[in-house]
């Protein structure tokens, strides 16, 4: 498969960038997404010219370094995939793809198509630990929990932290990913002790962060890797409106 | 962008009720609850023109001899009113700011069209309203309005309703603010049930068909009145105003 690249390239935070055209050749239809630049890579080093810079880590779709909005859409469109995970016969021969950093105010652009997103992580921090009980690893099932409980608060904890919910989102919000965090631990016992300061940090810090308003357009989930589902933005706007009332 | 305090320690909670993003979100929830609320009683004050001349000018005099009430309700929708545009325009701001640079290509997965074009209709609404007040309420675009009395002496709303909608360019911007306001009500009402926490996956389609009926049945009812009139189902009464 052949296709044509047009790929944001900048050469740090301080510098505008553009887009460049590149020719992806030969290219399997197996390979992924990743893959395919890689090989659009050793074709730049051996005309001499810089690769593009992309982040990159299990290329299994669970780490949530891979970024890239691909035809405006982060990840690619393919429901539930990961860039890692996009294969290239998702494209027709021939095409002409755009691949563009994630953009935020909050993730700026490091070089080409890295960017930094430790925004996230510092949202992570401000919810801060969960009290646990020193001693021995507990029994197994000396906690009961309710299946459906623990279904969902799995669900919300299959968050990868990658991004793609600011990158989606209209207005650079990043709803979907505090709110994963939030509802994993506040459906579970072990979240309880810290429920009602964690979601007033998570959120002061997320604002602070200066990531948009959250106005219900729901793309952030239409392009979640791992389906993340808006219902989180529900309970965490629950869990907001009692830690302010308390 | 505003600037939004620190918080290393616990945060604030008086001042995040407000400036938080999700106080934010929660503060046009109930301006707009409010006066979707003055919309539905609107409606059913308007739809009285159906039941004759005597009737809608009673409840309209009924009204009049109320002034604490009319005032305290007029008051709240003003302030809700400018409340919500007043924000809602820093909001759109707020968050283009958020994504300085743009993309070059844009796509669309699921966001709906009303849930984009929020800002747009809102702003139609909002002039319309104006010009709605300086038309019925305050008579100021037509002020030959001001002098029409029925039989019993009582400010004749009948007439200036049928007579304001004769006009057709009235009517047809009337029933594009209508538009506005419905599809506004379309996002809005899952948006709010969204913002207080009460959605999940199996109510967010009954929301969002709730949202649909009453802005249908807004629509409808609302936009009845100047078709009725051009029409001719509903007439000036006879032997004068």
């Amino acid at each position: 498969m052949n296709f044509t690249l047009r790929v944001w390239r900048q050469k740090n935070a301080r510098e505008k960038g553009c887009l460049e055209t590149y020719q992806a050749r030969d290219i399997s239809e197996d390979m992924s997404f990743l893959e395919m630049l890689d090989v659009v890579n050793e074709n730049l080093v051996k005309d001499g010219i810089e690769p593009i810079h992309f982040d990159h880590d299990c290329r299994e779709g669970i780490c949530g370094a891979c970024s890239l909005v691909i035809n405006g859409i982060p990840h690619g469109g393919k429901k539930g995939c990961t860039t890692c995970e996009l294969r290239m016969r998702n494209f027709a021969d021939g095409d002409t793809i755009t691949v563009e950093p994630f953009r935020a105010g909050a993730f700026p652009v490091i070089k080409d198509l890295m960017v930094d997103r430790s925004a996230l992580d510092r949202i992570m921090q401000a919810g801060g630990f969960v009290s646990a009980n020193t001693g021995g690893a507990p029994d197994a099932n000396a906690l009961p929990i309710k299946k459906d409980t623990v279904e969902s608060a799995m669900d919300a904890a299959a968050c990868i932290g990658c991004g793609a919910c600011v990158a989606a989102c209209k207005n650079a919000s990043a709803m979907l990913f505090v709110s994963a965090k939030v509802s994993h631990l506040a459906q579970l016992p072990q979240g309880q002790v810290e429920r009602v300061e964690r979601v007033r940090k998570m959120v002061a810090r997320m604002d602070f962060e200066g990531f948009g308003n959250c106005t219900n357009y729901y793309e952030c989930e239409a392009v979640c890797p791992k389906e993340i589902s808006v219902k989180n933005i529900a309970r965490m706007n629950r869990e907001f409106l009692k830690a302010i009332t308390k | 962008m505003s600037t939004v305090q620190v918080s290393s320690g616990p945060a604030q909670t008086s001042s995040m009720v407000l400036s938080s993003s999700i106080g934010k979100k929660l503060f046009m929830a109930a301006t707009g609850l409010f006066m979707s609320l003055f919309v539905l009683g609107h409606l059913v004050g308007n739809l009285q023109i159906f039941l004759g001349q005597d009737q809608l000018n009673t409840y309209a005099q009924a009204l009049k001899d109320l002034p604490a009430l009319t005032w305290s309700v007029r008051t709240v929708m003003f302030i809700c009113l400018v409340l919500h545009v007043w924000r809602g325009i820093q909001l759109y701001f707020e968050n283009r700011a958020s994504r300085p640079v743009r993309y070059h290509v844009n796509a669309t997965v699921q966001a709906s069209l009303a849930s984009r074009t929020m800002i747009f209709t809102g702003i139609g609404i909002f002039l319309y309203v104006v010009y709605h007040l300086l038309h019925y309420t305050f008579i100021v675009t037509n002020p030959q309005y001001a002098g029409l009395h029925d039989a019993l002496g009582r400010h004749d709303v009948y007439s200036m309703v049928v007579l304001g909608f004769q006009n057709g360019w009235i009517s047809a911007v009337y029933v594009l603010a209508m538009l506005c306001l419905c599809y506004h009500l379309t996002h809005a009402i899952p948006s709010f049930f969204q913002t207080l926490g009460l959605n999940n996956d199996k109510t967010r389609l009954r929301f969002d068909i709730i949202g649909w009926l009453i802005a249908t049945v807004i629509f409808i009812g609302y936009t009845m009145i100047p078709v009725a009139v051009l029409l001719k189902l509903v007439i000036l009464p006879e032997g004068g105003m």
